[in-house]
């Protein structure tokens, strides 16, 4: 059988997966590729679903989502592409796999700083860097440049350096006092660490409950995940085991960074997907969203879930998410150069 | 005109399928490109860095990576080698109450993925987990701070808790290899007046070192591949610095570079190793191959020779395993089964029985490649088919990524020139993707394994049925294989067994909605509600342990040379 033959009887078979794929895609659906676990909106998008009738697919990646909808290009069956940090969501625009979208609702519901300029990217939410504390040290307000000081000798806890949560906080640091406040900084924070840099931010209250260390800096959510019990019963222990502080920089407000998304610039179903996105920033969205996250809501005037309230009013620092963004490099290379995780 | 042209071109074709398995080689060499795609792609993508970040990366980060890197291998390298080593010893030449027990119990530990393995003994050796809780009750000490317990987020922890997962790799391969080769010289030494013990190190050890090496370096090369794990205990690997350098640093060619910087390591130890014991021969004639007679131990000494034997099985498997049942019943009770597992264990053992079945079929085609053409290039084909083993899942995964992409936009295009109608994403859309990846990750288990099989059976047979005229291909079917079979059955469960935990690259390359058992538990892992993740880590376990009691059964016989050896030595068993 020649190549031709082989050909002749391949293709159409070819053509006839294709085509059906392509008559499951032509009914009203919206393609979700996420790096955050999406059962934490799986709530929302079933509202949306019964409101609108639009199905929701959903793929979890970690990490290499740029890289993977970059390969299938114009076949890629990706709408929206869904990040956590402000980094992570500035590599898709680097990536060259957004489009730029035009949207009243979106740019009403969110602030002018919380999304790209030409509407590459939007935030959904926020979340705080906050300070988990044990309860016997009586710590009412606390800077991130205090975690340095010298009397916490032994005593903090914290997550590998090179993640993005800490890089990002890192970054916020260099952009303010320059690198060699910065290195000074590391190098001192690396000197109270209480055990090595590793592990999640649940750990820092778990760690504290198990009286390893006193204090860490950690999300504001799981603070919500915890206490609220989602986490299942020991975690409610860990929640309960610590007090909260919202720190703020010298000077300065609480280090935020977002959970947002991106239109796919070959998104197949792009009317569906900025629909969706227009959902997720309305008022029952981000209710919604608050409460299923306990993270903070983006559009101003919706309140965070009660466990979160209680933590205290949040004043978001000053600096831009971009400014951020763009010291990550150098402060993820500081990190090593203090060797912070070793 | 055709008259003639037929007989000759029939003639030539027989000479192509020849003497020379010219066909084996051919396609082997497929294979191997096929394997080789990734790797080539991952050099185009590092060349498409500057390479300015190696500045920062040899003053701040390769140093301290490759001291990491070193001691972890190195401590792995030296406990797996003496667990499993020293437990495949201990089973064949000793008998001893509960030895038939261990003889399987002793795979057990492979079922459990390494990450698991960590959470688990975190949560169990935390000051707030029950032993320290336990302890600090027996001394009535009330602060966790009066007691001082070793850390597990530690280099000695980590090393210990990859050990104790890896270590069925080498028991594995040595077993086999005791049991079939030991035998003759050990009693030669024996009739000589030589103890069992010294005659372990002397002679056993030594004859098993291809053994030994292949089974260490698969197991070293999970624990250099892991990042979960080791992220998790804080040992930052020259795989996380790849991972740093990729996801903080947005430098994915910069990242490609430090991977093919790290396969460049390890190929040239794998020669150096192949290249040290060039001259050594480690194949004996199987037909006189017998099982060692096991010594009887009795008594006191015969229990305390099973519980050093347990002792693996209890810390890599039993405790794990019962941590995870505990919290899955715990979570059973509190939010019932997800309704989902059932489509995701469905998935999972789907996609990797597909999976095994190409990565086994392809292994031997390979590894039959290379006996055919011992002197040639056919062990650089073995060697290269398996080099898929040595990348970390997620930078093969990426470098599968861009090739498999454009052959799907090619074929789209064709079929929208001829039919109209676009194919999608055929390839990657479908999950074969997925097959490609585990194909291409664990063909060096299956390559490695049948290879080991063929070296046991005599070439004599080869020669004397190529003499009566038969080709390569009947000479596979009616005498290599059924010799084969048992290899080919271990080598398949491997495989099997791996797909399943496999996790990075199912997380990049599957496609939308196609979730498995170890996406589901990753999924739920990073939401940080590791309870949830307890069902399916138990049913990753629990699928993972049928596999491996099968292995057991399997690899019993696949231990010794066919036929008639293998009656001998399952009569004994």
């Amino acid at each position: 059988m020649n190549a031709a033959r082989v050909l002749r009887h391949i293709l159409p078979l070819a053509a006839l997966a294709g085509a059906c794929t392509a008559s499951i895609a032509s009914a009203e659906e919206v393609n979700i590729y996420t790096t955050r676990e999406p059962g934490l909106i799986e709530p929302l998008l079933q509202v949306f679903t019964k409101e609108t009738g639009i199905k929701v697919n959903t793929l979890f990646i970690k990490d290499g989502m740029p890289e993977r909808v970059a390969a299938e290009g114009e076949s890629s069956p990706a709408d929206i592409m869904m990040a956590v940090d402000v980094g992570n969501i500035v590599d898709l625009l680097d990536a060259g796999v957004t489009q730029p979208i035009k949207s009243e609702a979106l740019e009403a519901a969110i602030p002018a700083n919380l999304r790209d300029p030409d509407g590459n990217w939007f935030a959904l939410s926020m979340r705080a860097r906050v300070l988990y504390v044990a309860k016997d040290l009586d710590i009412k307000s606390f800077t991130y440049e205090e975690l340095a000081d010298p009397k916490y000798k032994g005593k903090v806890c914290i997550r590998s350096g090179q993640h993005p949560y800490n890089t990002a906080l890192f970054a916020a640091y260099l952009a303010k006092h320059g690198e060699a406040k910065t290195e000074e900084f590391l190098t001192a924070l690396k000197a109270n660490l209480a055990r090595k840099a590793g592990g999640g931010d649940r750990d820092v209250a778990r760690d504290i409950l198990g009286q390893i260390c006193d204090l860490g800096p950690a999300n504001s959510y799981y603070v919500g995940l915890m206490r609220s019990g989602k986490g299942g019963p020991e975690q409610v222990e860990w929640g309960n085991a610590i007090n909260v502080v919202l720190p703020t920089f010298d000077g300065g407000g609480t280090h935020v960074n977002i959970s947002g998304a991106a239109i796919a610039k070959h998104a197949p179903n792009k009317d569906a997907a900025v629909k969706l996105l227009e959902f997720l920033v309305s008022d029952e969205g981000q209710e919604l969203y608050a409460h299923a996250n306990y993270e903070f809501p983006v559009k101003p005037g919706v309140a965070p879930d009660a466990i979160i309230s209680a933590l205290g009013p949040l004043t978001v620092d000053s600096l831009s998410l971009g400014d951020i963004a763009k010291h990550r490099k150098q402060a993820s290379e500081l990190v090593d150069k203090v060797g912070f995780d070793n | 005109m055709a008259d003639t042209e037929e007989p000759r071109r029939a003639l030539s074709l027989d000479r192509w399928r020849g003497a020379d398995g010219g066909v084996w080689l051919l396609f082997a060499g497929v294979v191997a490109l096929l394997v080789l795609a990734p790797v080539i792609s991952l050099g185009l993508i590092a060349s498409r860095g500057s390479g300015d970040l190696w500045p920062h990366l040899i003053e701040n980060v390769i140093p301290v990576a490759f001291r990491v890197t070193f001691i972890l291998l190195l401590g792995v390298g030296v406990l797996v080698t003496a667990i499993g080593a020293g437990t495949a010893w201990l089973v064949t030449a000793y008998d001893f109450p509960g030895r038939r027990i261990l003889d399987w119990a002793l795979l057990l530990p492979l079922a459990v993925p390494t990450y698991i393995v960590a959470y688990a003994y975190l949560d169990i050796l935390h000051p707030i987990g029950p032993v320290q809780t336990t302890l600090r009750a027996i001394l009535g000490l009330t602060s966790p701070r009066d007691l001082w317990f070793p850390e597990i987020r530690s280099m000695a922890g980590c090393i210990i808790l990859f050990s104790l997962v890896l270590y069925p790799y080498v028991y594995l391969s040595t077993r086999a290899l005791f049991l079939m080769q030991a035998a003759g010289l050990v009693e030669a030494a024996e009739t000589l007046g030589a103890r069992r013990r010294p005659v372990f190190f002397r002679i056993a050890l030594p004859l098993a070192r291809p053994a030994i090496v292949v089974g260490t370096s698969l197991a070293l090369m999970e624990a250099l591949n892991d990042v979960g794990a080791s992220e998790f205990l804080g040992i930052r690997t020259l795989t996380v610095s790849i991972y740093s350098t990729w996801i903080n640093r947005s430098s994915l060619p910069g990242a490609a570079q430090i991977a093919l910087l790290m396969l460049f390591i390890i190929v040239t130890l794998i020669v150096v190793e192949r290249w040290a014991r060039r001259k050594q021969r480690f194949t004996g004639s199987a037909q006189r191959s017998q099982p060692l007679v096991p010594r009887q131990l009795t008594g006191v000494r015969g229990w305390a020779t099973f519980l050093l034997g347990a002792l693996p099985v209890l810390l890599g498997f039993v405790v794990p395993a019962s941590y995870l049942v505990n919290e899955a019943w715990k979570r059973i009770r509190f939010n019932g089964i997800a309704p989902s597992i059932l489509t995701e264990t469905g998935n999972t053992i789907l996609i990797s029985s597909i999976a095994t079945v190409f990565t086994v079929c392809l292994g031997l085609a390979v590894a039959y490649a290379a006996r055919l053409n011992r002197h040639g290039i056919g062990s650089v084909l073995v060697r290269t088919a398996s080099l898929g083993y040595a990348l970390p899942g997620t930078v093969l995964a990426i470098s599968i990524l861009t090739p498999l992409a454009n052959l799907d936009n090619l074929i789209s295009g064709f079929s929208q020139e001829l039919f109209g109608v676009s194919t999608g994403l055929l390839i990657s859309g479908s999950g074969a993707a997925l097959v490609y990846a585990y194909t291409t990750r664990f063909l060096a288990i299956s390559v490695g394994g049948i290879e080991a099989g063929f070296e046991k059976i005599p070439r004599s047979l080869d020669h004397s049925a190529r003499s009566l005229g038969h080709t390569p291909g009947p000479v596979l079917r009616a005498i290599h294989l059924p010799l084969l079979r048992p290899t080919i059955g271990a080598a398949a469960l491997l495989v099997f067994v791996d797909c399943m935990k496999e996790l990075p690259a199912t997380l990049l390359l599957r496609p939308l909605n196609f979730e498995t058992l170890a996406t589901h538990l990753y999924a739920e892992a990073s939401r940080g509600t590791y309870e949830d993740g307890a069902v399916a880590a138990l049913a990753i376990v629990l699928f993972g342990l049928f596999p491996v009691i099968l292995l057991a059964r399997f690899a019993r016989p696949a231990a010794l040379t066919g036929g008639r050896a293998a009656i001998v030595a399952d009569g004994h068993l």
